[in-house]
């Protein structure tokens, strides 16, 4: 809602407030103003004048030279450019020393050898918002209307010394969507009282022929129309369209402008028919008919069902109610005879028949928040006298009305005990009374207690809250004092699964990775890229009215989004890439979602390039699967837990079949993690990148507490280094397993230090180097006895896993 | 004999002085102090020489020694010095050089915000809550006094993927989930972190997915000054220790009364800029006393317990915080981006 302030001014006395007081009071009281505009885009020295003489200019075809009479002693002579000049026009002249919008200074000039003394300027160059003119005034020079007067300052007659506030306004406030809403507004902030418009219709003697009946009670509750004999469309005066401009309206014609502007004054949609069109003068509101079309006032054709309300005669539709009129009844400059509707319909009505249409008007906006029920009548005798008073319209006797019903107020009840308990404050009843005053509510009463009815402009109060609300703001938020809540005390702690997660991501921050979070909604195609670790029988949730194909399913895997992000970094130049995401997937089993699906917590992450950034000791470290496996080991010793054991599986999609590992504890596997499969990084134009994924309920169950700690041990321990050759084929872990089960207690640590393949030895062999601690808690380690471990132990790989001591 | 031991001391201490190795100087040693050395010499010519003269000369040659013995510790010292001195000089290397690297990661900027938020409530004796984000409509809207006809609940505003479930839009619905839970009982005191949805184009200021903290408290006697005092004491936790807060009315469907909640502009401190539109304060969170719907379809009776609630965006604070301009940097995770958020 745009408010002028000279026009507000009519309505409450401003006088002492700056419209930037004005706009801040509002603000901090609940009608917030985004912005506060001048509606002078810098005029300054411009005046009206009067074009005496206009000739042809002697040396330029496109000029003339016109003689303008601006108030003073001496006519100027001004040269101008627009063809549309003519002898007689009332028209801005800026003078010599005016400014124009856009920094232009006027000068005293000649123009191929004739002096000009001044400009005759457009509405755009009067810094007019050229959407907003009136059609007569979009092109050349600005013609005023002929009772503008003469040596007038053109900023004060065009409204440019005004100032318009933009509010913002919530959806309960739809009360400041008309001029008088504000008013009150304004009234109850600053304790002054509203000046209600006149609306004094003068009846001749005929009796109003229209005939109104309401056939659909339910969507239309009320129908007033007033008739007009002989008015004379013309354009609106000045004043007029200063405020239609400000308000951002285009002036159209007088009678058009006039339910325009009451519709700003009072928030009351009107619509005026030339009367001519309306068969037998009869009005009925009924709801369309399934297939009927209706031309409206845009020239387009409107396709009607039946939850759509019309305005009808006996014959046709006339107006789509409240959203559009019709173009066969429409007021053009020949009309004569008028019909002005003021009534009620249903917001939900308007609201889904301009939804359905894709139609949203000044008027639809207001219905559908909600229009005043009981100020229907009076908004439409304000329009009906101004009508009468710019067409000159002779109105017949009478309002044709139809009335289903009348809203009635609210009442409302609400205690001292009650404000002063919601706000934290100890008000008295005597600081609470005056704010209901300014209000302008009525309210009956003790001390201790008001019985409020709320005037139906109000639509928004309906609790005692409310009522809390009304004082609360009046009084003044800043007022309210600051405490804090008394009463039990509360422990506050994250639980478990939330300190987990701290932890993980704190850990894998300092391992070196950088934390992401990326969008949940991802392409259909891209979901199952790379196995999630519950996908199954799940089907991606989609979306029923997706904006964009690319997010219009629920990740059901972190890895796509990751595997995008490495790419969209190495399209930048960004090589070395080391990210991980804590984030939800999204699994349901169902076809068609009743239930919600199953939200899981998963820790991703994706590596790619270089692992340590270029340094000048030259040694490089390409991201690689045990760089990944290093990463997750880390994360998985810091999170205690224990017995890890990986396994290489070959089939997961979207990974490499020879270099992925799934990460299991005991029977409970906690994710995977390998190189991204080539074909998937080709598809997403990555290089070789290696990722993880783990579920991180299952690292909470896999993790453990750190418990008693072990004692630090006062025998020496015993190093034996064994290196075997074995079979390509056998795994490290094979290898491990063996050691440790033929080790038994006495095996205190058991490290891998060296896997050596090549010209040393045979060419299907490779070599793998361990290197054994053992240590007894209770004696001194004998040689014999680790011997004997020693022996055990190579017997046992022998055995499993063929493995010979390398001499 | 005298004579000739002074002589010796002199010539001795004149070449311990000249000597500049080890080896020579052990030599030396040899040579003067040594079993067949000069000194033992000149002792044994003691024998030729009085009664009166011996323990003279005796003394003497106690004290050539001792001069000798001092003068080659001395040098003994001062010649390892040099060769340590040379050899450290021989060690030195460019400290100037980087070293070692050792990678470090990085917190997202919006991670970084919520645990700031969530450790500043936890200190106020907030639980932190949380909610499934594909949510009923029920949670989302309906027991937040939004009911179906409601204007804010647009279908072209959310991600429905039926009639009845949607991606949620807002925290709020953990607000109704953890009250139901709580089953009339009081103090609910939550925080509730989490991941929105609404149907926006991405562009520099809205992003179709972003992060929102609500907050709620529910207890006997609770007022709008509790509200205040809540959020100026997290305002001035989060944003240093003189700032202030102000509320402005306001409109939510699930609050009565509401207020918007502005904070001192932190670019400018108060003073005006083109953060805040030279107003000196930055508006940050929505909130207001839990209205008295919303309660009574959680379970608790508002004529016996009130409450209020409060909401920020976590994107808003953070580009506030961190200067950034453009929302869609959160989730592009551009690595030189993340890469920025290593300090403090």
């Amino acid at each position: 809602m745009k408010v002028s302030y000279q026009w507000l001014a009519e309505y409450v006395d401003l006088s002492g407030i700056t419209p930037h007081e004005l706009a801040e009071k509002l603000t901090r009281s609940g009608i917030e103003v985004d912005a506060v505009e001048s509606r002078n885009a810098g005029v300054s020295n411009c005046v009206i004048g009067y074009v005496k003489e206009r000739s042809k200019h002697p040396d330029a075809d496109r000029l003339n030279v016109c003689i303008v009479d601006v108030g003073q002693e001496e006519d100027l002579q001004i040269v101008c450019g627009a063809p549309n000049v003519a002898q007689g026009q009332k028209v801005v002249v800026a003078m010599v020393g005016a400014h124009l919008p856009g920094d232009l200074k006027i000068k005293r000039s000649k123009l191929r050898g004739v002096e000009s003394q001044g400009m005759i300027c457009s509405a755009k160059e009067l810094g007019l918002n050229d959407k907003l003119l009136a059609k007569d005034q979009q092109e050349g020079i600005m013609v005023l209307p002929e009772d503008a007067e003469v040596g007038m300052d053109a900023v004060s007659y065009l409204g440019m010394d005004d100032y318009v506030l933009e509010l913002g306004l919530t959806p309960n406030r739809s009360d400041c969507l008309s001029m008088l809403g504000v008013a009150y507004e304004v009234a109850a902030i600053f304790g002054k009282e509203v000046i209600l418009p006149a609306a004094d219709v003068v009846e001749n003697g005929e009796q109003n022929p229209i005939q109104v009946s309401i056939d659909a009670q339910e969507e239309s509750y009320q129908y007033h129309g007033r008739h007009f004999t002989n008015a004379q469309i013309t354009s609106s005066p000045q004043w007029m369209k200063n405020r239609l401009m400000a308000a951002g309206m285009r002036p159209i014609n007088n009678v058009v402008d006039v339910t325009n502007y009451v519709l700003l004054e009072y928030g009351q949609p009107l619509h005026a028919f030339d009367a001519g069109k309306v068969a037998e003068r009869k009005i009925v509101v009924r709801m369309a008919h399934e297939g009927e079309e209706l031309v409206t006032l845009d020239d387009q054709t409107r396709k009607l069902d039946t939850q759509t309300l019309l305005i009808t005669d006996p014959e046709k539709g006339l107006a789509i109610a409240g959203v559009m009129g019709g173009a066969n009844s429409e007021i053009t400059d020949e009309t004569k005879e008028i019909i002005l509707e003021a009534a009620w319909f249903t917001p939900q009505t308007v609201r889904s028949t301009a939804r359905k249409l894709g139609m949203r008007t000044e008027g639809c906006v207001r219905w559908e928040k909600g229009v005043d029920q009981l100020r229907v009548k009076e908004a439409g005798e304000r329009a009906a006298a101004l009508i009468q008073q710019l067409s000159g319209a002779s109105v017949s006797k009478g309002v044709a009305s139809a009335v289903v019903k009348e809203g009635t107020p609210a009442v409302v009840s609400v205690t001292l005990e009650k404000i002063n308990q919601h706000l934290g404050t100890s008000l008295t009843a005597d600081e609470v009374s005056p704010i209901f005053d300014r209000l302008q509510f009525p309210y009956e009463g003790t001390n201790e207690k008001w019985t409020v009815t709320v005037p139906t402009r109000r639509g928004d109060i309906t609790l005692p809250e409310d009522l809390v609300e009304e004082v609360a703001r009046l009084y003044g938020y800043d007022k309210i004092p600051t405490s804090l809540p008394t009463g039990e005390t509360t422990q506050g702690q994250l639980t478990a699964e939330q300190k987990l997660r701290r932890a993980i991501r704190h850990h894998l921050i300092g391992a070196g990775l950088n934390e992401a979070i990326s969008y949940a909604l991802v392409h259909p195609d891209r979901v199952e890229d790379v196995a999630g670790l519950h996908q199954g029988e799940t089907k991606p949730v989609a979306l029923l009215m997706p904006m964009s194909e690319d997010h219009s399913v629920l990740r059901t895997s972190l890895l796509p989004s990751l595997l995008e992000t490495v790419a969209y970094n190495k399209n930048r130049q960004q090589h070395d890439v080391a990210i991980f995401e804590l984030g939800r997937v999204f699994l349901s089993r169902q076809e068609v979602l009743t239930e919600l699906p199953e939200e899981r917590l998963y820790v991703g992450g994706a590596l790619t390039g270089q692992w340590m950034p270029q340094n000048w000791m030259g040694a490089k470290q390409p991201v690689d699967f045990y760089q990944v496996k290093g990463v997750v080991e880390s994360l998985l010793a810091g999170l205690g837990i224990q017995d890890v054991q990986y396994k290489q599986v070959s089939e997961l999609a979207g990974m490499h079949p020879g270099r992925t590992a799934e990460v299991w504890v005991k029977d409970q596997r906690l994710g995977y993690l390998g190189q991204v499969h080539p074909g998937t990084e080709k598809a997403y134009d990555l290089s070789e990148t290696y990722v993880f994924q783990l579920d991180i309920a299952a690292l909470g169950e896999a993790a453990k507490e750190v418990g008693h700690y072990s004692q630090l041990p006062k025998f020496p321990a015993v190093t034996r280094d064994l290196a075997l050759v074995v079979n390509r084929d056998v795994h490290a872990g094979t290898l491990e397993a063996t050691i440790r089960e033929a080790a038994g207690d006495l095996l205190e640590s058991l490290t891998l230090f060296d896997v050596y393949m090549g010209e040393r030895i045979a060419q299907d062999k490779k070599s793998m180097a361990f290197s054994l601690v053992f240590r007894h808690s209770e004696h001194t380690l004998q040689d014999e006895e680790v011997q004997q471990v020693t022996a055990a132990i190579v017997e046992a790989l022998k055995n499993t896993a063929g493995a010979e001591l390398r001499m | 004999m005298q004579t000739r031991l002074q002589e010796m001391k002199e010539s001795a201490l004149g070449q311990i002085s000249q000597v500049t190795e080890s080896a020579q100087l052990q030599d030396l040693r040899v040579k003067y102090l040594g079993k067949k050395g000069e000194l033992t010499e000149l002792l044994r010519g003691m024998g030729s020489l009085s009664p009166e003269e011996r323990p003279v000369v005796g003394q003497l040659v106690n004290e050539v020694r001792e001069a000798l013995d001092a003068a080659f510790s001395a040098k003994q010292t001062a010649l390892e010095e040099a060769v340590l001195n040379a050899k450290l000089a021989s060690q030195t290397i460019d400290v100037t050089l980087p070293g070692r690297p050792v990678p470090t990661g990085t917190m997202h900027p919006l991670s970084r915000i919520i645990e700031e938020i969530e450790d500043i409530f936890i200190g106020l004796g907030f639980e932190i809550a949380e909610g499934p984000e594909v949510e009923m409509d029920h949670f989302n809207f309906e027991m937040l006094n939004l009911p179906k006809d409601h204007p804010a609940r647009d279908m072209q505003d959310s991600f429905y993927m039926t009639d009845e479930i949607l991606l949620r839009t807002h925290t709020s619905p953990v607000q109704a989930r953890t009250m139901l839970k709580k089953e009339g009982k009081t103090p609910v005191k939550i925080i509730c972190p989490g991941k929105v949805y609404r149907r926006d184009d991405d562009d520099a200021t809205h992003s179709h997915q972003f992060t929102q903290i609500e907050g709620l408290v529910v207890a006997k006697g609770i007022g709008m000054s509790d509200l205040k005092g809540t959020l100026l004491t997290f305002a001035k936790q989060m944003f240093g220790p003189t700032q202030q807060v102000r509320l402005r009315p306001s409109f939510f469907p699930f609050t009565e009364p509401s207020a918007e909640v502005d904070l001192q502009c932190f670019n400018c401190g108060g003073e005006g800029c083109r953060v805040c539109k030279q107003t000196g304060w930055i508006e940050i969170l929505g909130s207001g006393m839990v209205h008295p719907r919303v309660l009574e379809m959680a379970g608790y009776d508002p004529e016996e317990v009130s409450g209020f609630a409060f909401g920020m965006g976590v994107e808003r604070i953070a580009m506030l915080k961190y200067g950034v301009e453009d929302i869609r940097h959160f989730y592009t995770n551009d690595v030189r981006f993340l890469r920025q958020f290593n300090r403090g």
